[in-house]
């Protein structure tokens, strides 16, 4: 099985347009441990649902881990399995390739789809070796990073997911540093790198689109990525109910774009025409306020410059493929 | 070691090369890509992978291989700890090799040594034929007590080494192994979870229930080893003892160097000096009561050890023999010696000089580094 062979299967098919299109069972037990409004809780209590039937679900360490699954009680009414921090990929590849032994055996039908869930230190950083093993072997599994813009189960330290200029513990900004001196990793790109027939962005303020995501990356024969958009309020310093619009200014002002590689060919999914100014996304979260005073004007225009330039560059690869 | 695996039913195998572990994932490869082995083989991208692959996979309720030694150990020690922890019947061959740094890659037991107490079963083989049932054995042993087992074997001495095998038929192994008994996996309805969060309220239980398991694997392992004898007449049992019985000097060890010290302890019986041997076939469990039979006649004990613990008094296999020795109330001239690191060449002249030196009247207690006649 190789990474790239796979034929388009997803288009028309895949498209969710409606809550009554979805099952509506719940794959994902309330009651968890997750702060108020955790924006990767919903992330992944949607793509849950928009799965035809139960995948087996392995998780990374991290805060979805650490709030689901308290012995002796879990959250999951789903097989799960969390064995650490950096090797979901790898564990996931192994559940993978024991059950296609399994099936040739005849001691099972099926394979079951298998889901990971890695938050963006799990997958940017310190499990991006065992991602790249698991997409360049072919292994059929969706890998979803929900992505909160730090390691917010130690206490919301930086990684490589962070944006520029953000605060958190170990890049606070002061008379040298503005926050987070580094640009956030184009993991999409990476992972497209591989040949993995579907990869894609998206965000929980756009649930049919996110959705309609999850379903395309089901039918493709291999691996497929999903970068899910999960805002964390206790990380990113914004009021628990400010969740969704959080995520909703980020993607309306071109900060997180919506966007997918299907074989290759960049598509944008949410084409933002007339974005609102990014103020509009910083000045409600603690972790940016200080961009807005004028002592870090300059950080906030090379922000401004990073954003201009990653949406850019999309359009730039979106339109070169349609160009094709 | 790869013909174990062929023959042993395997549905996974995921593993990474590092010498001197690589003959066995290469033929294992070979064996794949020709259809002769069934499983399927990850070609993970580091140690850490395959241990990671064998634990995903075995919760599947599938039969699990991985190898590796050294730095390979010393990368997956992390998911050794998973693995015990998730009682999940994972085997795995360690070739025996020396840490970094400096760079060495011959025989000693600083890695295993390292991972002693990461929850495994440690069976160590002084040959191959030794190596090749013990890998049989092990997948038997660790699905009957939920626990993962690592087969041990000096690297180069035994991973490059042409010597005759008498490998049983294929059916033969795989009646014997058979298939897993069901154990709770990820494809259980309804479904479970597996790998939670433990508080401070709960944790120790499941170590100590690790522990009791462990403590209660001697019967288990030694009904595997007698249901292996009947179909190859082969049996190892969890010591073996050599010339012991009158010795008053018995040398302790593990692996593959027992052999040397056994024509050694042959050859000064003749000289007068009566000596023995004992070789471990398990470390973990520690074999303590069949230890004591085999050396309580003795006056003075050698125990070789091919790794340091820095710092301690007595080395790791020393310290071993040394608290069983207390638990039965003997006080005996020990003498802990640190041989063959690296690679570090130990013949029968070797085991010779130490045994004589164990046969004067010394202090009860000696530690050191054995380098030969001289440090050459
Ligand atoms: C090998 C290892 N290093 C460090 C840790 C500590 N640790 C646990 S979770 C975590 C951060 C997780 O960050 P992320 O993947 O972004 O998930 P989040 O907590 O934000 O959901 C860290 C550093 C660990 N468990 N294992
Ligand atoms: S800290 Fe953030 S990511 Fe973690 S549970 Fe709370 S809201 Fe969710
Ligand atoms: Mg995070």
């Amino acid at each position: 099985m190789s990474a790239g062979s796979a034929e388009p299967k997803g288009g028309e098919r895949a498209q969710v347009r409606s809550l009554l299109e979805i099952d509506r069972r719940e794959r994902l037990a309330p009651g968890h441990r997750a702060c108020a409004g955790c924006g990767p809780m919903i992330a992944v209590r949607q793509i849950l649902q928009a799965y035809p039937e139960d995948p087996i679900v392995v998780n990374a360490t991290g805060c979805v881990e650490v709030v689901t699954s308290v012995y002796p009680e879990t959250s999951w009414l789903v097989p799960w399995v969390h064995v650490a921090f950096e090797n979901s990929a790898a564990v996931a590849s192994g559940v993978e390739a024991a059950m296609r032994a399994l099936r040739r055996r005849g001691e099972i039908e099926r394979e079951r789809p298998v889901v990971v869930f890695a938050g963006d230190g799990g997958t940017f950083d310190i499990g991006i070796q065992a991602l790249s093993g698991a997409l360049e072997r072919g292994h059929r599994m969706l890998y979803v990073c929900y992505d909160n813009e730090a390691y917010m189960n130690t206490g919301i330290q930086r990684s490589s997911a962070t944006p520029y200029g953000a605060w958190t513990t170990t890049s606070p900004y002061g008379s040298v540093w503005p926050g987070k001196r580094e640009a956030k990793k184009d993991i999409v790109a990476i992972v497209a790198a591989h040949g993995v027939p579907y990869a894609a962005t998206a965000s929980i303020s756009h649930w049919k689109d996110l959705m309609t995501k999850v379903r395309k990356a089901l039918s493709y024969d291999g691996p497929t990525f999903l970068h899910v958009y999960a805002p964390c309020n206790r990380g990113w310093r914004f009021d628990p109910s400010l969740t969704v619009e959080v995520a909703k200014r980020a993607v309306e002002t071109r900060f997180f774009p919506l966007y997918e590689v299907e074989n290759g060919r960049y598509r944008i999914t949410l084409p933002v025409t007339k974005p609102r100014p990014l103020e509009d996304f910083l000045s409600i979260q603690g972790r940016f306020r200080h961009l807005l005073l004028p002592q870090y004007r300059e950080a906030l225009e090379e922000l401004k410059r990073m954003v201009d330039e990653r949406w850019e560059r999309l359009t730039r690869l979106a339109s070169a493929r349609r160009a094709e | 070691m790869a013909h174990a695996v062929r023959q042993s039913n395997v549905d996974l195998v995921a593993a990474y090369p590092i010498t001197p572990q690589t003959v066995i994932v290469e033929r294992i490869a070979e064996f794949a890509a020709n259809g002769e082995f069934k499983g399927e083989f990850v070609p993970v991208e580091s140690e850490h992978s395959a241990m990671s692959a064998c634990i995903g996979g075995a919760l599947t309720g599938a039969r699990v291989f991985t190898a590796t030694a050294s730095q390979g150990l010393a990368l997956m020690h992390e998911m050794l700890y998973a693995a015990s922890g998730l009682r999940l019947p994972i085997v795995m061959a360690v070739a025996n090799r020396a840490l970094n740094s400096p760079l060495n890659i011959h025989g000693d037991h600083s890695d295993i040594m390292g991972s002693r107490d990461s929850g495994w079963i440690l069976l160590f083989a002084e040959n191959v034929e030794e190596a090749y049932d013990r890998v049989i054995q092990a997948f038997r042993i660790a699905e009957a007590v939920n626990l993962p087992v690592a087969v041990n074997l000096d690297g180069f001495t035994l991973t490059h080494s042409a010597e005759v095998v008498r490998m049983l038929p294929d059916d033969a192994v795989e009646s014997f192994v058979g298939r897993p008994p069901r154990r709770p996996t990820l494809l259980d309805d309804p479904p479970k979870s597996f790998g939670l969060m433990s508080l401070p309220d709960t944790y120790q239980f499941f170590k100590e229930d690790q522990q009791r398991a462990m403590e209660g694997a001697p019967p288990a392992i030694r009904a595997v080893e007698e249901a292996y004898r009947k179909i190859s007449g082969r049996e190892y049992g969890p010591v073996k003892r050599f010339l012991s019985d009158d010795a008053d000097i018995v040398m302790v060890m593990l692996g593959s160097y027992a052999g040397t010290a056994r024509v050694a302890a042959a050859q000064l019986r003749s000289e007068g000096i009566r000596a023995g041997v004992v070789s471990l076939g398990w470390y973990r469990p520690f074999p303590a009561d069949e230890l004591l039979r085999a050396v309580e006649g003795a006056g003075s004990i050698v125990v070789m050890d091919r790794s340091v613990s820095y710092g301690a008094s007595a080395h790791p296999l020393a310290s071993d023999v040394m608290t069983a020795l207390y638990k039965a109330g003997l006080r005996k001239r020990v003498l802990s010696v640190v041989y063959g690191l690296g690679g570090r060449w130990f013949a029968e002249e070797d085991a010779k000089r130490l045994f004589r030196h164990a046969a004067e009247p010394g202090p009860d207690f000696e530690s050191f580094f054995y380098y030969g006649g001289d440090r050459s």
